[in-house]
Order: C-alpha cells, then structure tokens, then sequence
C-alpha cells in the first residue's frame, strides 16, 4: 500500500472552513462521501475524522489521446457538490485543458510540482498513448510517451481515469492506426488504479481520490487493476429489469411490448451481464438514471476491447452466470440485511440455475 | 412554441426487484434493535438496487409522521420522521435540488438534527465578537451623548 502523498500543508478541514462550511453541513458531505464510496453509513465518523486531517495532496493530470470526455465528467456541476468539494480539496498543479497557462509556462508549472513533490504526487493521465509515431500525440513537443515517463518517476501512485489510459480505449479499437497503448502497458513500476468508463461515473473518480485523503492508501482492486468499491459486481448483478431476465422476460425490439413493460434489455445487446461498474446504483446526473433505466442497453464501455466486442446490439453469445452468486439486495448500507437477502435467492435461483452458465467478453457474438 | 413532456415507455410493476418488501423487514427488525437495545441502523437507499417508482412506494408506504425539518447547510436536506416512530428519512439535495443521497435511519434522532459542538463553539466566538461590537457602539453612543 501507498502512503498518502502529502503535497501542501492545507488539510480538507481547513479548506472547508475557509469556505464558510460548517460541521454539519460537513457531516452531510461524509455521509454522501459514504455512500458514493459505498461504505456502510456505520463508517461516517471515521470519514469525517480522516478527511478532516487529510493533507492537500498535489496531482498532476496529463492528457493524451483522449475527447476531454473523463475531464468533463468530473468538472460538468457547477454547484458545490461532493465531486467538486473533493477537487477543491486537491492541489491540481497541472492539467493543460482547466490551466490558465499554456506552452512552456504549463510545463513549468508541471517541472515546479513535480520537483517540489518528489516522490509524493499524485499522476492523473487520462487517454491512451501513441508507440506507433512520437508525433501523432504531442505537448508543447513532447511526446506523449516522454511526458508520461518523465512525470510517472516521482510519482506516488497513478490513476489511469477512463477506458482509454486504462485498456487503450477507442484509440486501441483495431486497427489501431497509432498503436495506442494503456498507462499500464508501459509503466510497470508503480502503483496504478484503472478507473475505467466512457467516460468514468464522476463520483467513481473522485471515489478513489477520497479514498486517498480518507485511508491514506490505495483501494483494493481487482484482476484488472480496477478498485473493488466500484467494479466489484457487474451491471447484471445490480439491474433493477434483473427480475425480467430470470423469468425469461426479453423485450426484442425498442418499440416493442416487451420494451414497453420494461422487460430486460439482454436479447438488444446488452453487456450488462459481463461489464463490472457502478452505474447501476451510482447512476449517473447526479443519481437520475442510467442507460438501462433509459431503456438502452449497457455498452460494456469500462471493459478492456468493449468497442471491438461485436456489435452493440448483438446478443451475448449465451446467459450469464450462476445466479447463486448474483447479489440481489446488496445493501451495502443495511447492516442486517442477510436474512430476506437469503430468502429471494432461494427463489430465484430454483427457476434460474439450471439454464445459466458464466459468460466471459470472449464469448461475445463476432 | 409547444413543449411536451418526456413519456417514458417503462411501466411500474409490484415487483420489480422484489426488494420493497425485504427492505421493510429490515426496517421493522431495526426498530426491534433500537427498542431492545438502544442500537440505530442506517440503511442507505442508494446501495440497493430498486426499479423506478420503487423508492416512491417505500417512502409512500412509510408515510409522514409528526416531525419534517429542513435544512440548509451545501443546499437542502429533510428530514421526516415517518408514520412509524424512531423511522426516519434523511434526504440530502445539492444546491441544484437534486438528490445526492437518501437514507432511512432508525434511531430516536437523527444526528445531523444535533447542533454540533464545534458549530457552537464558532456560534459563542461569534456571539461574543458581536457583543463587543455591541458595547463599543453603546460606549460610543454614550460617550456622545455625554
Ligand atoms: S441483461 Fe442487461 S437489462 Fe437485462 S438484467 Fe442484465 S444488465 Fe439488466
């Protein structure tokens, strides 16, 4: 594990009191932080304990290939929500398309962080980067490849924000005319957390920045570099039309009857069923929905090759997983939910199980 | 210019996720826990998977009871004790109105209802402060007056 990196005195308390909020207003900001993160409510004075005495930590965020859609997710609120209390809690020393300077002046700015940071910093990199030709991406005329191994060297941990620095994303789709690569591809010697999407859900971004301030530490990922907070349980695993897909349920056209009721969304092509993320309970606008809820199916946007999976409308090859494992009422919150959990499998998995079997991406329709 | 709301195709069944039910189970078996052994519970609203217009029925079947507050600290919150005693329902807004969490607590008292000891302690600096400005000001109006 990594320790926090301690960029600027300041903590989170002491900008939130600079700003005129008060402890109760603070205590609303954890008990959101709680649930974004999604922690069980039982651990809201120890948020509010830790943010309290975190330290400004010092990021620097490049970006590479990439559309400015994982940068506009995250600064798109214009209020004071949770997502920008969080980044005004953080020193942004760096990030070329929010800066007021440019050219040799930004990269100066980056030089002057880096060196008084050593070794503390935090490495945002959003999109993938170009091995085919140095040119094809540059900076103030360094290349995306110079610049990322330049600034990961000091760097305490780097967080790889949307499907693009973390698997190559749509630059990598074949035929990967720039031979586009992920962050993790070419570096190898440091902490990085892949924090997939495209864009990434804002929350999941500033998740794992809050899981700096408050832990001190990196979170707990999964096979794919992935924290598990948030990639822990696929889009299937959480889906409120999940009912429909068990009973057999399926609507077969957009306008159809069956896409009328809301019935489940798998024979359009969903990937719901092999996509691990949040949208599902995180939901996106500020928790108003997500595209299932909008009667479309899931994309698979924060798996690796999701653009080369086969068609967004086609069907996965077969049923999913054994739906014993699937997590019906996961409420990470209710701390004595386990027995009616119990009780609504037990149902749903007689009439289920037998005609299920486990789906992999590589399964996917070519 | 005409402007038409959205109609969304999808219809609200009984049972969507079947998770209505349980959740009020857990409820009933928090209110048991408080009552026994003085122990509050928080459940939050956003960890459970729930189907449109399935968040509405919990509320609706819960119900309003004697005690709704509201308040103002990084946009609006209220809270409602619902028809069930020591049943509450916590609800954060941003300043935008839009929901940023939503929580049934199980407890005599909300703790965000608290006045909060280190808001009093600024509220008696401040208090303070003012009087002081009060008594230079009555000093002064003295003073003129003599
Ligand atoms: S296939 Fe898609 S729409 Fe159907 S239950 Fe799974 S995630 Fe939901």
């Amino acid at each position: 594990m990594t320790d926090i990196p301690e960029g600027k005195d300041e903590t989170l308390g002491d900008v939130l009191r600079q700003r005129g909020i008060s402890r109760r207003s603070f205590l609303k900001f954890c008990a959101t932080t709680a649930s974004m993160m999604a922690l069980p409510p039982s651990m809201i004075p120890t948020i509010a304990h830790a943010l309290e005495r975190a330290k400004k930590p010092s990021v620097i965020w490049l970006s590479f290939q990439e559309c400015t859609g994982c940068t506009e997710s995250l600064t798109r609120a214009h209020s004071v929500t949770i997502e920008n209390l969080i980044f005004d809690s953080i020193s942004l020393d760096y990030h070329h398309t929010l800066q007021a300077a440019s050219g040799h002046a930004a990269e100066e700015a980056r030089m002057a962080a880096m060196e008084e940071n050593y070794g503390k910093y935090l490495l945002v990199v959003d999109g993938s980067i170009p091995l085919g030709n140095p040119g094809y991406s540059t900076i103030a005329g360094i290349s995306n490849y110079d610049m990322l191994m330049e600034t990961a060297k000091g760097a305490a941990a780097i967080i790889s924000v949307g499907t693009c620095a973390a698997y190559g994303g749509i630059p990598h789709a074949k035929p990967n005319p720039t031979g586009a690569v992920s962050v993790g591809e070419i570096i190898k010697d440091k902490p990085i957390i892949n924090v997939p999407g495209c864009p990434p859900i804002p929350v999941v971004i500033t998740g794992v920045l809050t899981h700096f301030l408050t832990f001190g530490t990196i979170p707990e990922l999964d096979h794919i570099g992935r924290p598990k907070v948030f990639y822990g349980q696929s889009i299937h695993d959480r889906c409120y039309r999940r009912t429909f897909y068990d009973k057999g349920q399926f609507a077969e056209t957009f306008d159809d009857e069956g896409a009328r009721k809301g019935w489940c969304l798998y024979k359009l092509g969903c990937k719901g069923p092999t996509t691990y993320n949040a949208c599902a309970t995180t939901k996106w606008n500020n928790g108003t929905s997500f595209p299932i809820e909008s009667g479309h199916p899931c994309l698979g946007c924060s798996e690796p090759e999701f653009w080369d999976g086969g068609g967004f409308y086609k069907a996965l090859s077969m049923p999913t997983e054994d739906i014993s494992k699937t997590v019906i009422y996961t409420a990470a919150g209710a701390v004595a939910a386990g027995v009616a959990i119990g009780a609504i499998q037990k149902g749903r998995k007689n009439s289920a199980v037998a005609s299920h079997s486990k789906t992999t991406i590589d399964d996917l329709e070519k | 210019m005409t402007t038409h709301s959205v109609q969304f195709n999808i219809q609200i069944g009984d049972d969507l996720t079947w998770n209505v039910a349980p959740l009020l189970h857990e409820v009933k078996h928090a209110l048991d826990n408080l009552i026994k052994n003085n122990e509050t519970t928080i459940i939050d609203l956003r960890s459970i998977p729930l189907a449109p217009g399935e968040e509405d029925k919990i509320l609706n079947i819960l119900g309003q009871g004697e005690i709704k507050a509201q308040l103002y600290a990084l946009g609006q919150s209220e809270i409602i004790e619902t028809q069930y005693a020591g049943v509450w329902i916590v609800s954060h807004y941003n300043d935008e109105n839009e929901i940023m969490g939503r929580f049934i607590e199980i407890t005599s008292m909300p703790d965000i209802l608290c006045s909060q000891t280190e808001d009093m302690i600024e509220a008696r600096n401040h208090l303070s402060e003012s009087l002081k400005e009060g008594q230079n000001i009555h000093e002064s109006s003295v003073e003129k007056s003599a």
